[in-house]
């Protein structure tokens, strides 16, 4: 066609009109962008770059892990399969321990996750004396009648093992002080709540039972337990000894076996570890960092091969299928 | 059930029929909110997210507070009926200026000014010239003597010439003073939406006595919609009205519409349903058995060894409400939301603004933006929509000379400006047959400007033409025309005037010259109507060289001739023309006849030219939207050559050797069911050739198939990429449309006039231009634009991009859903199958609404190719007309990254949080800030431009994340007091995150790496090329080679004895031969994109 007409556009975009769409980077979509696209040098780079950093780190993880001294001695087999009995273990140190050596009691198949457990709980009535009368969500460890406190399973089923440390006939200190979370202590259980009607008569007696004497916010014990865990299987601590145990050095261990875990036939485990800056014995994260790592190197050396072998050209037409048709209007 | 008017009376009718007010509203004050609920909850989702929101109320089997379902689900109703509420105030809003318009309106005997809403049926209602007529009329009085009046129908049907309508037979003669006193009675059918049929009659009542029945005919209304037009007042009664007038009957009701997309969404939430019953079954019996076996023997847990009847079905419920997350509810939300902001980009959108008149763009529908990318077949309207509606007077060839070849515009044309002031005699003799020798009558307003009122727009642009020339035709009285030339007044007698018809094809004057006295014929016409006229000797091979060169160029053409009548040969012929002029039988075939004797031995003046100019862009538009694999269907109530001229002009029609027409016609059932049959025939054969193969029916032949061959006609639909079907009616064009929809293909309709307005609604897609022929379709449509032009870029542009960006929303607003809610199944295999919950409320319901919702929303701004690329490579939109970016299998890809995902966050966090660590609160927000830190990383490796905006939402939303945790952190209240402090504090966590997004992000860069370079899409490779620096190939190098081919075959072609001017010439022969008939050779241009949808 041709294009005759004279020159409208020229006349009237000079004409300021009323509707015209308010002008913006933002409103016609021309904010300037940055737009990145998966070229070889730039993923083969990354990969690189990742298995560089990577190493290292798992390297320092693992070595943190291997720092990490740490001895586990299952109990309930031996000690059983009664409970409320005493029983007598020893350990052997195998490397020496510096302190703080902490110490923890080790459940599986215990799952402190379970719906109804997790659940079984008022928090409201942990915190404030006001409040001791609440029963809600403690279902069935409650009793309006005569409230309970601490109420819900999680409590009831407080664990009561105790552990008695010597070595070489001399007792071991152990420190059950400032073993639960500050925050817990400070906020979550009051200094003024006592425990009441506790493990007596709702649901029989679970667990462990509470100095009615003492607050909740220094029954560390419980604050620790009610701290549940994720996993069926879980390390809770018990207290921390303050003094190094040095190698070969036999730790006798009395074990006052109370808690059923018979029924379940879960294991019971006592565990004496130290502990770096990732936290206790955990391999997995360092060799999780070191298998990562190898692989992005792996696949950095396979695109280089397969850049080398193969190479592609980026945005080639002859790859747009519609330029290779005769016919394309080209 | 018929219905008897009153006329003029003001006591009786008022009741029986409804009153003038338009309403399009859907909803009331009153039923506003019990409506619009009901249509909520009539959708699935809806239904299903209050099923949860009522199972979470039970205490029993909450994971999570009720509150989370409860506070979304209700947020989301409030935006969907606020919307609705918005856009039905727009509607009432609409409605109202309608209805308050002014009409003047006899009420009790006196001419009074109301509101157009107050007419009632059986009013007697008065329009002047140019008003729109505000509902259906009978007509009883105008102010022209015959009784006639002209109107102007293309808002009902599209056609633009003017209509004559006369005044019912038993109203003729009455004075004007008495109009106002008329009585009577009208007898009409109930409502209905025919606007070629109307069947009445009237009777007076005294005085007005005239005993007898008077038939009325749908040429004794003016109907609603219409304009009058050439006359100075009409007087009608109101026989229909408001709603139930015929265009209001036409209307139809408009369908909510869903798109394609809305679609597969809706299908994809049903396979994750089904998905989730599974996953719910089978965790429920799971659950159920483990309960049995190992929980009655945890005595912790105290599960009670006789529980309630509902027992069995509480561990299910409890993971129906687990899994229940696995349906984003946010989803609806996060799609209405960045939806109407598509819309919005389309309504700011300065390139799609018509500067001439300053209207914008404006999408009305917000809710189909997608299905713009993946239109498959567009209808269009022709006159208006593609063509600009004006005829132009563009080139002339006289007496051998051409006239406006090098500047395009002969008006611009220094040549003949000289010849006319030159005082050259042909070119004076070509003017005044020009200005003369038509229908038009010039009107001089108070203020001196000259106007004229034509019934043909040729004639007009004629007229113009000729005035712009010099050559003004001034007046017309009675049969004196006056023109004034080079300010000397010119008078000529019209003394006969030989009518067009479509047979002759070429219409003429006789005039005497009222200085010289001497006789003229003058003749214009089709060049095969005038041409073989000319005077023996005179030499016309210059003329049909200007006709084929100018029908080339697709204008039309007009021959202009004239010859000196003798005065007694004058008066001889015209005895026998007025005879033949009174007889009654085939008084036509004898006035032919007797025109014909005097059209003869002319000597042709020259050649006109005029341009019934197609919009700007049109032919570019439609190529670029036929690359991209879109299917054109031109629907116009025009006449066939017409709408092929047009069609081939601009670019409907591939040229030869690639296209080809196939004509279906006949009246009758036998005649169309050959020609469809024989044109399915060359159709199938020629499908598998990479033809180009068009269809052309007109409206009768159309209705004949559509009632008797449907089946043979749908599949000629299909068959065919372009068509053209003329002379059809309103729910024509809608019936078109329903075909092209029952055979699943996306439709958009776009036309101008209310006689598109069906077709629009029915449409998937309707588009209005807004447009000479009013604002109806344009309010009507889902979008409205000032352009076909723009036509292009909503859809490549604006359609497409909605299209990308809804795929990636939608497809990632289930991904994470199903990240988290796999993260709730696997937890729920160490936590003894009990439906207990990872993570709390709080963190479940942020997860939801902040956290993984906004840095998805700024994918709005996510452009894949830049505009430009798109344009030049229009062919990308393939990806969204075959759903290749949303489909069962990428959302298959999807569901195996959430699943994959899932399984790096819970398999890391449970080894690296293992033991005396594995504190359920941190453990739950180790997993979650592994979600969080996965998801910002997969919205980060999906994006593929990124603004300001997006760095700010996807990286300032994982520091919000934290910000939010810390400050949820230090409220002792709260369950997770301290914990994020505390995770925040060790190095493990940190390392712990890394390892995470390595591991979940690693062998999806490595998969998309290996795709985008040695399995890359299309779009890739545009991408790719973007970055290497610009396109690869520029359209700009693709039309110029176009171009210069073009020139080679035209020279080429205008040696070769080929068809004549387009517009008269019948293109197309009803004879076997004549089938195959294909147009004027050029480049051709053909994808065969259909055969894309099979790969």
């Amino acid at each position: 066609m041709p294009a005759s007409e004279g020159s409208p556009d020229s006349s009237s975009s000079s004409r300021k009109s009323s509707k015209k769409p308010k002008y913006s980077r933002f409103s016609q979509q021309e904010l300037p962008a940055y737009k990145p696209i998966l070229t070889p040098q730039w993923v083969i780079t990354v990969f690189v770059f990742i298995g560089i950093v990577f190493i290292p780190v798992g390297l320092a993880s693992l070595s943190a892990a291997n720092q990490v001294e740490e001895i586990s001695e299952r109990y309930d087999d031996k000690c059983g399969p009664q409970t409320n009995n005493t029983c007598e273990r020893k350990i052997t140190v195998k490397k020496k321990m510096k302190n703080p050596i902490y110490v923890y009691y080790q459940l599986d198949k215990f799952y402190q996750n379970h719906r109804r457990y997790v659940k079984s709980r008022n928090d409201l009535q942990l915190r404030q004396t006001s409040r001791g009368r609440e029963q809600a969500g403690c279902d069935p460890i409650s009793n309006t009648a005569n409230p309970i406190v601490p109420c819900g399973l999680i409590a009831w089923s407080l664990f009561n093992d105790t552990y008695k440390f010597s070595v070489k006939d001399k007792d071991i200190n152990v420190d059950k002080k400032d073993i639960a979370w500050k925050s817990d202590k400070d906020y979550k259980f009051g200094s003024q709540v006592y425990p009441k009607n506790f493990q007596k008569g709702e649901g029989g007696i679970g667990g462990g039972k509470l100095n009615e004497s003492l607050p909740l916010s220094e029954q560390e014990d419980l604050i620790v337990w009610m701290r549940t865990a994720a996993l069926p299987t879980f390390r809770k601590l018990y207290g921390k000894i303050t003094v190094d145990l040095e190698v070969n050095d036999v730790v006798t261990v009395k074990i006052q076996n109370n808690y059923n875990t018979y029924k379940y036939g879960g294991q019971k485990l006592l565990v004496l570890s130290t502990t770096s800056w990732m936290g206790g014995k955990n391999h997995f994260l360092g060799r999780a960092y070191l298998t990562l790592g190898a692989i992005s190197l792996f696949i950095a050396g396979c695109f280089i091969v397969l850049y080398i072998i193969k190479p592609r050209p980026l945005g080639d037409p002859a790859y747009l299928s519609w330029n290779r048709y005769p016919g394309g209007g080209i | 059930m018929k219905r008897f008017v009153y006329i003029n009376d003001d006591d009786q009718s008022h009741d029986l029929y409804c009153d003038n007010r338009i309403s399009n509203r859907k909803y009331t004050v009153l039923n506003f909110l019990p409506k619009n609920l009901w249509e909520q909850f009539s959708r699935f989702m809806n239904q299903y997210f209050l099923l949860i929101a009522c199972l979470q109320l039970w205490p029993l089997i909450t994971p999570v507070n009720p509150a989370s379902t409860w506070g979304p689900l209700l947020f989301i109703f409030a935006v969907s009926a606020t919307k609705e509420a918005w856009d039905d105030y727009n509607r009432y809003v609409s409605d109202k200026k309608a209805n308050e318009k002014q009409v003047w309106v006899v009420k009790k005997g006196v001419k009074k000014h109301i509101r157009a809403q107050d007419i009632h049926v059986g009013n007697l209602v008065w329009l002047r010239e140019n008003d729109e007529v505000p509902c259906d009329l009978v007509l009883i009085g105008t102010s022209e003597p015959q009784g006639l009046c002209h109107i102007e129908t293309s808002a009902l049907d599209g056609e633009t010439d003017l209509k004559t309508r006369v005044i019912a037979s038993a109203c003729a003669g009455i004075e004007l003073e008495l109009l106002h006193k008329i009585k009577g009675v009208i007898e009409c059918p109930p409502p209905d939406k025919d606007i070629r049929r109307f069947d009445a009659n009237m009777r007076l009542f005294p005085p007005f006595l005239d005993n007898d029945v008077c038939p009325l005919t749908i040429k004794n209304t003016i109907l609603q919609s219409c304009y009058l037009r050439n006359t100075e007042w009409v007087c009608g009664v109101a026989i229909y009205a408001g709603n139930e007038t015929k265009l209001g009957m036409s209307r139809g009701v408009p369908e909510p519409k869903l798109t394609a997309m809305d679609a597969m969404i809706d299908k994809l939430t049903g396979a994750i349903f089904v998905f989730q019953v599974v996953v719910v079954i089978v965790l429920g019996v799971a659950g159920n058995v483990w309960k049995d076996m190992e929980a009655r023997k945890q005595w912790y847990v105290q599960y009670p060894n006789e529980g309630p009847w509902y027992e069995l079905l509480v561990i299910p419920l409890r993971f129906e409400l687990l899994c229940s997350i696995m349906i984003p509810i946010s989803i609806k939300v996060s799609l209405d939301l960045v939806k109407s902001l598509y819309a919005k980009f389309i309504d700011w959108d300065q390139e799609m603004m018509d500067t001439k008149t300053g209207t914008p763009s404006h999408a009305a529908n917000t809710a189909i933006s997608e299905d713009l990318g993946q239109v498959e077949y567009i209808l269009t309207d022709k006159t208006g929509t593609l063509t600009e509606n004006k005829m132009i007077f563009k080139r002339c060839c006289i007496s051998g000379t051409f006239y406006g070849n090098e500047t395009g515009d002969a008006l611009k044309d220094v040549k003949l400006l000289n010849a006319v002031s030159g005082g050259s005699s042909d070119v004076i003799r070509f003017l005044t047959v020009m200005s003369i020798c038509n229908t038009v009558i010039p009107v001089q307003s108070k203020n001196g400007v000259l106007s004229y009122k034509a019934q043909s727009q040729d004639e007009e642009a004629l007229v113009r033409a000729a005035s712009q020339l010099h050559m003004v035709f001034v007046k017309k009285n009675a049969s004196i025309l006056e023109i004034n030339f080079n300010a000397s007044l010119l008078q000529y007698e019209l003394l006969d005037t030989l009518e067009f018809t479509s047979d002759r094809k070429k219409m003429s004057i006789v005039v005497r010259d009222c200085q010289s006295g001497k006789i003229f014929l003058l003749s214009k016409g089709a060049d095969e109507a005038i041409l073989p006229c000319a005077c023996t000797g005179q030499q016309i091979r210059t003329f049909t060289e200007a006709v084929e060169q100018y029908a080339q160029m697709g204008l039309r053409t007009l021959c202009v001739a004239w010859r000196e009548l003798p005065e007694d040969e004058y008066r001889e012929w015209s005895l026998t023309f007025k005879e033949a002029n009174s007889t009654l039988v085939d008084r036509e075939w004898r006035v032919s006849e007797v025109c014909q004797r005097l059209e003869v031995g002319l000597e042709i003046l020259g050649v006109a030219a005029i341009e019934d100019r197609l919009q700007d862009g049109v032919p570019e538009t439609i190529e670029t939207l036929r690359k991209a694999g879109i299917n054109f269907w031109m629907l116009t109530g025009d006449k066939q050559n017409t709408a092929i001229q047009i069609a081939l002009s601009c670019n409907f029609v591939s040229p030869e050797p690639k296209g080809q027409l196939l004509l279906i016609n006949g009246k009758t059932e036998d005649e169309v069911c050959r020609s469809l049959e024989r044109v399915l025939l060359t159709m199938r054969i020629t499908n598998s050739e990479p033809k180009d193969v068009a269809f052309v029916i007109d409206g009768w032949a159309l209705e004949i198939a559509l009632k008797h061959h449907r089946k043979a006609f749908t599949e000629l639909s299909i068959l065919s990429r372009t068509a053209i079907c003329c002379r059809v009616t309103p729910s024509q064009k809608a019936q078109l449309v329903g075909i092209l929809k029952s055979c699943d293909y996306r439709t958009l309709a776009i036309g101008d006039g209310g006689n598109d307005v069906r077709m629009i609604q029915q449409a998937d897609i309707g588009v209005g231009i807004s447009g000479r022929e009013g604002l109806q379709a344009a309010r009507a449509a889902d979008y409205s634009i000032g352009k076909f032009r723009f036509l292009k870029r909503l859809i490549l542009v604006h359609g497409r991009y909605s299209y990308n960006r809804t795929a990636f929303l939608s497809q990632y607003s289930f991904y994470k859903s199903l990240l988290i809610c796999f993260i709730q199944i696997f937890f729920s295999f160490v936590s003894g199958v009990s439906g207990s919950s990872l993570f709390n409320s709080v963190s479940l319901m942020a997860y939801n609404v902040f956290y993984t919702s906004i840095p998805v929303l700024v994918s709005v701004l996510d452009k894949d190719l830049s505009e430009r690329t798109v344009m030049q490579h229009p062919q990308i939109l393939f990806y969204c007309q075959a759903g290749r970016l949303l489909n069962p299998s990428t959302f298959a890809g999807w569901f195996g990254r959430a699943l994959f995902h899932a399984i790096v966050v819970f398999l890391i966090t449970i080894h690296a949080y293992a033991n005396e660590k594995s504190e359920i609160e941190e453990v739950s927000m180790v997993a979650l800030s592994g979600c969080i830190w996965l998801q910002a990383f997969v919205v980060a490796i999906e994006t593929n431009s990124f603004t300001i905006l997006q760095h700010l939402a996807i990286w300032g939303n994982l520091l919000g994340f934290y910000v939010i945790n810390w400050i949820i952190s230090s409220v002792p209240a709260a369950g997770m007091y301290t914990i994020m402090f505390r995770l925040c504090g060790q190095p493990s966590y940190w390392i712990t995150m890394f390892l995470i997004v390595v591991c979940g992000m690693g062998p999806v860069i490595a998969l998309k790496y290996f795709r985008y370079t040695y399995r890359s899409s299309k779009i890739n490779i545009l991408q790719q090329a973007e970055r290497l620096g610009g396109p690869i190939l520029s359209l700009g190098s693709i039309e110029t080679q176009q171009r210069s081919l073009e020139r080679e075959l035209s020279a080429l072609s205008i040696s070769q004895p080929k068809s004549r001017s387009p517009v008269y010439e019948p293109l197309l022969l009803d004879s076997p031969s004549a089938l195959r008939r294909s147009f004027g050779p050029g480049p051709h241009t053909d994808f065969r994109t259909r055969n894309y949808k099979d790969n």
